[in-house]
């Protein structure tokens, strides 16, 4: 609204007096909005704000804290939470250290390499679950030698819905860390491998805390989707309320029968994520 | 010989360029590699640095091999062109950044740190950020920082060029005392004649990856070898056929003081070529008529840019100037006397 | 640098998360992708039949449809797969829908409370029985072997009809079963038996027909009680007219008894 009012006064612009002369400076602002940009850059917000607006004038606000006081959905909340957070983890200590090989290191077939990583990206999260239940399954490739070995079976546990969503979330961190990577001045490295550093120190000391911002962006990103995994999730780990159900998997078993319940469930899950997320971005923004 | 000090054959081929070059710097001795851009300067840093790989050659330090060691192992301080200090650490902590890699104690390299930093005056920066410091205080810090691995060669990559005309001959006259305390071998590269001249007790000059000159400031500065060097010092400089007291350049003869036979190098300075609009009077022995192919200012004179027999510049006073009338196109005379000449064997 | 990652902290993860449920829709019931293209074929010819029918009847409803195709040259059925609860909001939200044949009475309920359709006919019935991997590692034979904390079970979330009847069968048997996983659909709890994660599972006879020899069936008397039964209708609306009603009374006619008695229904 305001910049179609800065606008105005750009085209109805009339020559004459010290107005023209106030005019033709708030003319040479306006004339600066790219408004190629602007308008499909809100088209573009509006495109992902309305189905959350739907959302908040569908619910049902009058049953709403009732709903909400039931414990499966905070337990549901919690397991989402716990495992999301727990996926997080893995994708970082697993991820960084891949996307350091993908940026830094030459070595035949690293395109295929990183077209693999980016497979997660592009699979069905319900085939991404199959996928995980050949490999992982009490069946599967390594699941088999895992049970025999050593008693562990990973679908339908919790640690199996933390290993769906850190398959389907790791692309997000390793794609913003290589990123992060290849934008860092590698110049650095090498100065402090002129003062003697090795290259894990180079890289704890001098990398690591040039590429973080990369690292915290894709964190966050790696999370937020992990939140909100639901294919792989209830393919490779079933779904057992305590468990394995997570808010996802509660919102699509309550859309079958009670949509205005899904939609509870969505706020919250919505809800609780903003405010995370929002805090740890005062918490980034603040610190030197 | 000496084996202290650096001893090195530096040959780096890429598709379009080689560098190849022989280096030697004693201990406590300052050597300047100069050169245009794109010559091979930092590429010969980058390679004694070990941050490139050679396709040949090889270094020793102090009697022994350097090149086949990775960077982290070599005793090399390097201070590059924009400094590069870790923005993430305090200045202190660049500067102890090094011992702490060598596996010196935190509070010991901190220790050393801050009096590294008191040696180069910044002890009260000593928490600042690499981004609150000035250019000057952040090259002072990256010396500190180079200074404080123990290195036994110093390679410092335009340590001044980021600096502003002000602080720069501040900087440059600080370093010159630093490095002067510094009893390893140091190169230091530079496109700068002046920081060349400053800074180096030797200038070893670069173009197209190879050597094309070296020798003490004076030397260099009296008698230039290439174009490019006689540019950088400011002379008019040809080379020609000496006969006597004769220098045959083109079609032009130059008489010189100093008889030479064969091959020599003729140069003289812009300001001692003399212009007028008629043929003068009286015999200068060096006369030719020229074309003035453009005219700037330079200092608080003017220099001439002459086509003719020989290109050459004169610098003549704006009062001159304002009395000759003097317009690109224009057809004057130039003469210089034989003993502002300097010829030397080529 | 933060600053930037701030507007992303927000931003982002909103739009993935919504686009992260919306995803559940569309992978999981298989047929909501293609109401779009109904829509638009329905208003391009009027010989388009758009058949919204439970997942359970892809097989029979596909010979059915080519079938009715074969009969009524020019005519095209339409179909759209997927669970009956969400076709049965689709319908409701304004899906241009014909014929809607529902696995459960429940759910055409939605669609008849909304004045959508009216008379819904069962028209088939369908029974569970316990699937097991091929080689049976459990030796699972009846229901009770299913309580064995050793045996691990997969049921339907109660929320889906197969899920609903599971919990009805095993309540008229007495019996108490603590399964690994309650799955979205029949055919994903299908999939865990298929690949042998888990050692039983309730499905319908059709799904195990219909697996043709990757797991094995036991039939179990306890299912009589839990018959799920299939209503169809014409819907009120139904663009196609006369030509809906033609396609349901293939459904109800002996030859689409046949179809729908060999894949493992039972006649009403």
């Amino acid at each position: 609204m305001n910049s179609s009012q800065a606008r105005r006064p750009g085209r109805s612009d009339t020559p004459g007096g010290g107005a023209a002369g106030h005019s033709a400076a708030r003319r040479a602002v306006s004339g600066r909005l790219p408004w190629m940009l602007v308008l499909p850059a809100v088209v573009g917000l509006a495109f992902l704000v309305l189905p959350l607006a739907g959302l908040l004038i569908r619910a049902p606000w009058s049953t709403l804290l009732q709903r909400l006081a039931e414990p499966q959905v905070l337990e549901a909340l919690r397991l989402s939470l716990v495992c999301a957070t727990a996926a997080t983890a893995v994708c970082v200590l697993f991820g960084v250290p891949l996307a350091w090989l993908l940026a830094r290191l030459e070595f035949p077939g690293r395109r295929v390499v990183r077209a693999l990583v980016t497979v997660p990206l592009v699979l069905p999260p319900v085939v991404g679950g199959v996928a995980l239940l050949l490999v992982l399954g009490r069946r599967g490739l390594i699941g088999q030698w895992l049970e025999s070995a050593f008693g562990i079976t990973l679908p339908f546990t919790t640690i199996g819905v933390i290993v769906a969503e850190a398959f389907v979330a790791m692309p997000f961190l390793v794609i913003s860390v290589e990123g992060a990577l290849r934008a860092a001045d590698r110049r650095f490295e090498e100065a402090a491998a002129t003062l003697g550093a090795s290259r894990w120190t180079v890289f704890r000391r001098v990398t690591l805390p040039l590429i973080m911002p990369g690292v915290v962006a894709g964190a966050v990103l790696c999370w937020a989707r992990a939140l909100g995994e639901f294919g792989a999730t209830i393919t490779f780990a079933g779904n057992f309320p305590g468990t394995t159900r997570t808010m996802p998997l509660a919102v699509y078993l309550a859309l079958e029968t009670e949509p205005d319940a899904a939609i509870v469930l969505s706020l919250v899950l919505l809800a609780v994520s903003v405010v995370i997320l929002a805090s740890l971005r005062d918490r980034w923004v603040n610190s030197p | 010989m000496s084996t202290d000090g650096l001893r090195a054959t530096l040959v780096v081929r890429r598709s379009a360029f080689t560098l190849d070059i022989t280096l030697d710097v004693a201990p406590g001795e300052v050597v300047a590699l100069l050169g245009p851009n794109g010559a091979g300067k930092t590429t010969a840093l980058r390679a004694l640095a070990g941050l490139t790989a050679m396709s040949g050659g090889h270094i020793s330090l102090d009697g022994r091999p350097l090149h086949t060691a990775p960077p982290e192992q070599r005793p090399v301080g390097v201070v590059f062109q924009d400094y590069l200090l870790f923005p993430h650490l305090s200045a202190l902590d660049n500067v102890a950044f090094g011992p702490r890699c060598q596996g010196v104690p935190k509070a010991e390299a901190r220790r050393v740190a801050a009096a590294l930093l008191e040696r180069v005056g910044l002890a009260d920066r000593a928490a600042a950020k690499p981004r609150q410091l000035s250019g000057g205080q952040a090259q002072r810090v990256a010396l500190a920082r180079a200074l404080a691995v123990r290195p036994r060669l110093m390679l410092l990559d335009e340590p001044l060029a980021a600096l502003d005309a002000h602080t720069r001959l501040e900087i440059r006259s600080q370093l010159r005392r630093h490095l002067a305390g510094f009893d390893g071998a140091t190169v230091l590269v530079t496109h700068d004649p002046l920081d060349a001249m400053v800074l180096a007790d030797r200038l070893i000059v670069i173009e197209s990856g190879g050597i094309v000159q070296q020798g003490t400031p004076a030397e260099v500065a009296r008698r230039p070898r290439t174009d490019y060097v006689a540019r950088l010092v400011g002379l008019n400089l040809y080379r020609g056929l000496g006969d006597g007291a004769r220098v045959k350049v083109g079609q032009l003869l130059l008489h010189t003081s100093e008889p030479l036979d064969g091959p020599a190098f003729v140069a003289f300075s812009p300001a001692a070529v003399a212009l007028y609009r008629t043929r003068p009077d009286g015999s200068p022995r060096n006369l030719w008529q020229a074309t003035i192919g453009g005219i700037e200012r330079h200092g608080d004179n003017v220099r001439v840019h002459l086509d003719g027999p020989i290109t050459a510049f004169a610098d003549i006073t704006p009062a001159a100037l304002a009395d000759l009338q003097l317009s690109p196109g224009r057809r004057i005379w130039a003469s210089v006397k034989a003993t502002e000449t300097h010829a030397y064997p080529a | 640098m933060f600053r930037r990652l701030s507007r992303w902290a927000v931003a982002v993860p909103v739009a993935l998360v919504i686009a992260g449920l919306s995803g559940c829709g569309s992978s999981d019931t298989a047929g909501s992708t293609s109401s779009a293209p109904a829509s638009t074929s329905a208003a391009a010819g009027a010989k388009d039949v758009n058949v919204f029918a439970a997942a359970s009847l892809t097989g029979t409803f596909t010979e059915l449809g080519k079938a009715f195709e074969a009969a009524h040259p020019g005519a095209t059925v339409k179909f759209n797969f997927g669970s009956s609860a969400t076709l049965a909001q689709q319908i409701v939200q304004g899906a241009p829908a014909d014929v809607f044949a529902a696995a459960s009475p429940a759910t055409m309920k939605t669609v008849t409370d909304a004045s959508l359709a009216s008379g819904p006919t069962t028209f088939v019935r369908n029974r569970l029985e316990i699937a097991v991997p091929k080689d049976n590692p459990a030796k699972v034979d009846e229901l009770k072997d299913l309580t064995d904390p050793k045996v691990k079970v997969a049921l339907c979330a109660e929320q889906v009809p197969c899920g609903a009847a599971a919990v009805k069968a095993l309540d008229a048997a007495g019996l108490k079963v603590t399964p690994v996983t309650l799955e979205q659909d029949v055919k994903a709890t299908l999939t865990k038996v298929e690949l042998g994660e888990v050692d039983a599972a309730l499905v319908y006879t059709t799904d195990v027909i219909a697996a043709a020899g990757k797991v094995q069936g036991i039939a179990f008397p306890e299912a009589d009680k839990a018959i799920n039964d299939y209503p169809i209708a014409t819907l009120s609306k139904a663009p196609a007219g006369d030509l809906a009603e033609q396609f349901v009374d293939l459904v109800l006619s002996r030859q689409g008894a046949d179809v729908l008695t060999k894949a493992g229904f039972e006649a009403p």
